[in-house]
C-alpha cells in the first residue's frame, strides 16, 4: 500500500488528484492540506511515501516546505505555470505535472516515481532540491527556518550575518539565531550579491551590516559589524568586500 | 525644397553679387556695360561652381575637423573659377584698357571670389545641417512613440498565465462531478479573454463596464480558491460613468488577491471602492497581509508596478498610484484623471 498527502492551496486542484488516484485502488491519500505548515505537520503525523506538491502556496511556498521536512517523502510537483520551478525541475530531473494534466500524464508520472523508488535505496534521497539556488523570486528575500515546533520567515533584512557550521548555517538575527540545512555556497549563489557578500570560507555579511573594516596584522581584515561583532575576512574575502564597496 | 527653386534661388544669389559687384567697381569709372558684362560673368562662374559644391555637402556632412576642408576646397574651386574667368573674359570683351584693369585686379576677384564660394558653402552646410537634425528628431519621436505604444500594449496584455492554467485546471477537475459549474466556467473564462482582447489601444472604458470585466474574473477566482476568498465591492453611484484605461482594475484586484491569498492562510476579504473626489475617479483595493511575513517588505509587487507605469505612461504623473499599509490591512489607492489632458499621442 502506498499512503501519500495532496497538498495545494486550492480545492478544485486536489480534489482532480483525488479523482485520478481512484484509478490506482494502491495508494491511499492520507490527508489533503491547503497549505505548507498543514504538510508539514501532515508529513510527520502520517510519514507518507509520496507527496502531490503545489509549489505557489500561502506564506511560504512548496520548496521551502521540503526544506524544512526531515524525512523527505517521494515529491510529485503540480504546478500551472512556472518558469522558476521548471528550471528547478529540470536541473533535478524530478517529475512534475503541469496543470491541467489529463489521467494517462498522472498514471505516467505515478509509474515513473514507482519505478525509480524499487531502484534506489532507501537512505538514498530520491531528491536533493535544496542546493538549486534561486527556485522562486521570494527565496531571495527570505529564509524560511524551523525553531523548535514554530516555523519562522526571516527576511533577509534581518539577518545579521551568516556563520557555517558543520553541514547547516547559522543564521544570526536580531531575533536570535537559526541553523539551517544548506551549504555557504548555496546562499552566495541564492542572496543578492550586490548586499549579501561571503568575506570568509565560513563568513557571509550583508553590507547593511558592515560599519569598520581594520587591518588587523600584516594583510588581515576583521570587519566590524553594527552589533558589535568582528568577523574575520580571507584575502578573497577582503578583496571581494572591496570590489563590492567600490573601493 | 524644389529643385526649380533652388535654381532660381541661386541665380538670385548671382544677380545679387553682381549688382554689388558692380557697386563695387563703379568708382573706377569704367563703362558700365562692360563692368556689367565682367560682374555677371564672374559671379554666374562663381554660383555655378558653388552649387556643384553645396549638392555635394546635401549627401555629405563634413565633421567640424573635416569643415577645415572647406576653406581649401572653396579656395582651389575659386582659383579654378578665377582661371576659367580670365580666358573667357578675353573672348567676351575687347577693350584693353578693361583687360589690363582685370588682369591686374584678378588678385582680388581671388579673394573676393573665395569669400563667396566659402559664405556659399557655409549656408549650404548650415541649412543640410539643420534638416539633418530636424529629421533626426522627428526618427526619435516616432521611435519613442513607438516603444511607447508597444509597452502600453504589453503592459494591457499582462495576463497571468497561472492565472488561466489554474483555471483551466479548475474546469478539469469539475468536468466529471460537477459539469454545469464546469460549464458556467468555461463561458466565464471566455468572456473574461474576450474582454481582455477585445479593448483597442488606449481605450477609455467607464467604471461600470471594467466592473463587469472584474466581476468575471472575480467569479472566476473564487470558484478557485473557494471559501478562502471573499469580495466586497462598493461603488458610488457618480463614479460608475467616470472612465478610466481599460483593464486597469483587474491587475489591482489581482495583486490584493495574490497578496491577500498568499501572505495568509486564513480567508481572505477583498475590498474594492469606488468613488468620486473633485470630478477624479478614485479606486481603492484594500486586501489583509500578514506584516510579519515577508511578503510586505517587497512592497507593491509586479502587478502594481505595471499599472503605475502605465498611468504614467499616459497621464504623465508618477504619483497616481498610492499604497498604505495600515495594522493588517494593504491599501493600493488609484487616482484617474477625468479632464483628458492626456499626454497627446498623435
Amino acid at each position: 500500500m502506498i499512503k501519500c498527502l495532496i497538498i495545494d492551496d486550492e480545492p478544485l486542484a486536489r480534489s482532480i488528484v483525488a479523482e485520478y488516484l481512484q484509478q490506482h485502488p494502491d495508494v491511499t491519500i492520507a490527508q489533503e492540506c491547503s497549505d505548507g505548515f498543514e504538510g508539514i505537520k501532515a508529513i510527520k503525523q502520517h510519514q507518507p511515501d509520496l507527496i502531490f506538491l503545489d509549489i505557489q502556496m500561502p506564506k511560504i511556498n512548496g520548496f521551502e516546505m521540503l526544506e524544512l521536512v526531515e524525512q523527505q517523502p517521494g515529491v510529485i510537483f503540480t504546478t500551472a505555470f512556472d518558469n522558476y520551478a521548471l528550471k528547478a525541475f529540470e536541473a533535478n530531473a524530478v517529475d512534475y505535472l503541469l496543470k491541467p494534466f489529463s489521467q494517462e500524464r498522472f498514471d505516467a508520472a505515478l509509474k515513473k516515481w514507482q519505478e525509480k523508488r524499487t531502484i534506489e535505496t532507501a537512505d538514498q534521497p530520491t531528491i536533493d532540491l535544496s542546493e538549486v539556488p534561486a527556485k522562486q523570486p521570494e527565496e531571495r528575500a527570505r529564509i524560511v527556518v524551523k525553531a523548535g515546533n514554530d516555523i519562522r520567515i526571516i527576511p533577509v533584512q534581518d539577518v545579521l550575518y551568516l556563520e557555517a557550521y558543520d553541514d547547516y548555517v547559522k543564521i544570526h538575527t536580531k531575533d536570535g539565531l537559526f541553523l539551517k540545512k544548506k551549504t555557504m555556497g548555496y546562499y552566495e549563489q541564492t542572496l543578492d550579491p550586490a548586499h549579501f557578500v561571503r568575506v570568509h570560507r565560513s563568513f557571509m555579511i550583508p553590507i547593511s551590516q558592515l560599519t569598520r573594516i581594520e587591518p588587523l596584522e600584516k594583510d588581515s581584515h576583521v570587519a566590524l559589524l553594527k552589533n558589535g561583532v568582528r568577523i574575520p575576512l580571507s584575502k578573497s574575502g577582503y578583496t571581494r568586500l572591496r570590489t563590492v564597496l567600490g573601493l | 525644397m524644389a529643385p526649380t527653386r533652388v535654381i532660381w534661388l541661386y541665380v538670385a544669389w548671382a544677380a545679387f553679387w553682381s549688382g554689388v559687384f558692380v557697386l563695387v567697381l563703379l568708382p573706377a569709372n569704367y563703362n558700365l556695360r562692360l563692368t556689367m558684362k565682367d560682374a555677371l560673368l564672374y559671379n554666374l562662374l562663381l554660383t555655378i561652381a558653388g552649387y556643384a559644391a553645396g549638392t555635394g555637402l546635401r549627401y555629405y556632412q563634413p565633421t567640424l575637423r573635416q569643415g577645415v576642408m572647406l576653406l581649401a576646397w572653396s579656395l582651389g574651386l575659386a582659383g579654378i573659377c578665377t582661371l576659367v574667368y580670365s580666358f573667357l573674359i578675353d573672348w567676351l570683351i575687347s577693350n584693353e584698357l578693361y583687360l589690363a584693369f582685370v588682369g591686374d585686379s584678378l588678385p582680388m576677384r581671388l579673394v573676393f571670389g573665395w569669400l563667396l564660394l566659402l559664405l556659399l558653402l557655409l549656408i549650404n552646410w548650415f541649412w543640410f545641417y539643420t534638416k539633418e537634425q530636424r529629421q533626426h528628431e522627428e526618427r526619435k519621436a516616432a521611435t519613442e512613440k513607438l516603444a511607447r505604444e508597444a509597452e502600453l500594449y504589453t503592459l494591457r496584455q499582462q495576463l497571468q498565465p497561472h492565472f488561466l492554467f489554474n483555471s483551466l485546471n479548475s474546469i478539469s477537475a469539475m468536468v466529471v462531478s460537477r459539469p454545469e459549474q464546469a460549464r458556467t466556467m468555461v463561458q466565464q473564462l471566455s468572456d473574461f479573454l474576450r474582454g481582455t482582447i477585445r479593448k483597442e489601444n488606449q481605450q477609455r472604458v467607464t467604471l461600470a463596464e471594467e466592473l463587469k470585466q472584474l466581476e468575471l474574473y472575480l467569479a472566476i477566482e473564487k470558484v478557485r480558491f473557494g471559501h478562502r476568498l471573499q469580495t466586497i465591492v462598493a461603488v458610488a453611484d457618480d463614479a460608475k460613468t467616470l472612465e478610466l484605461p481599460a483593464l486597469l482594475l483587474q491587475p489591482l484586484v489581482e495583486n490584493a488577491i495574490k497578496f491577500g491569498l498568499y501572505g495568509t492562510t486564513g480567508d481572505t476579504t477583498i475590498s474594492i471602492k469606488a468613488t468620486c473626489e473633485d470630478g477624479k475617479l478614485i479606486i481603492q483595493v484594500q486586501n489583509p497581509f500578514d506584516a510579519d511575513a515577508s511578503q510586505a517588505q517587497e512592497g507593491t509587487g509586479f502587478g502594481l508596478n505595471s499599472v503605475q507605469r502605465r498611468l504614467y505612461l499616459l497621464y504623465a504623473r508618477p504619483d497616481l498610484v498610492q499604497t498604505q499599509q495600515h495594522e493588517n490591512q494593504f491599501t493600493t489607492t488609484v487616482t484617474i484623471p477625468q479632464n483628458y489632458d492626456q499626454v497627446s499621442h498623435n
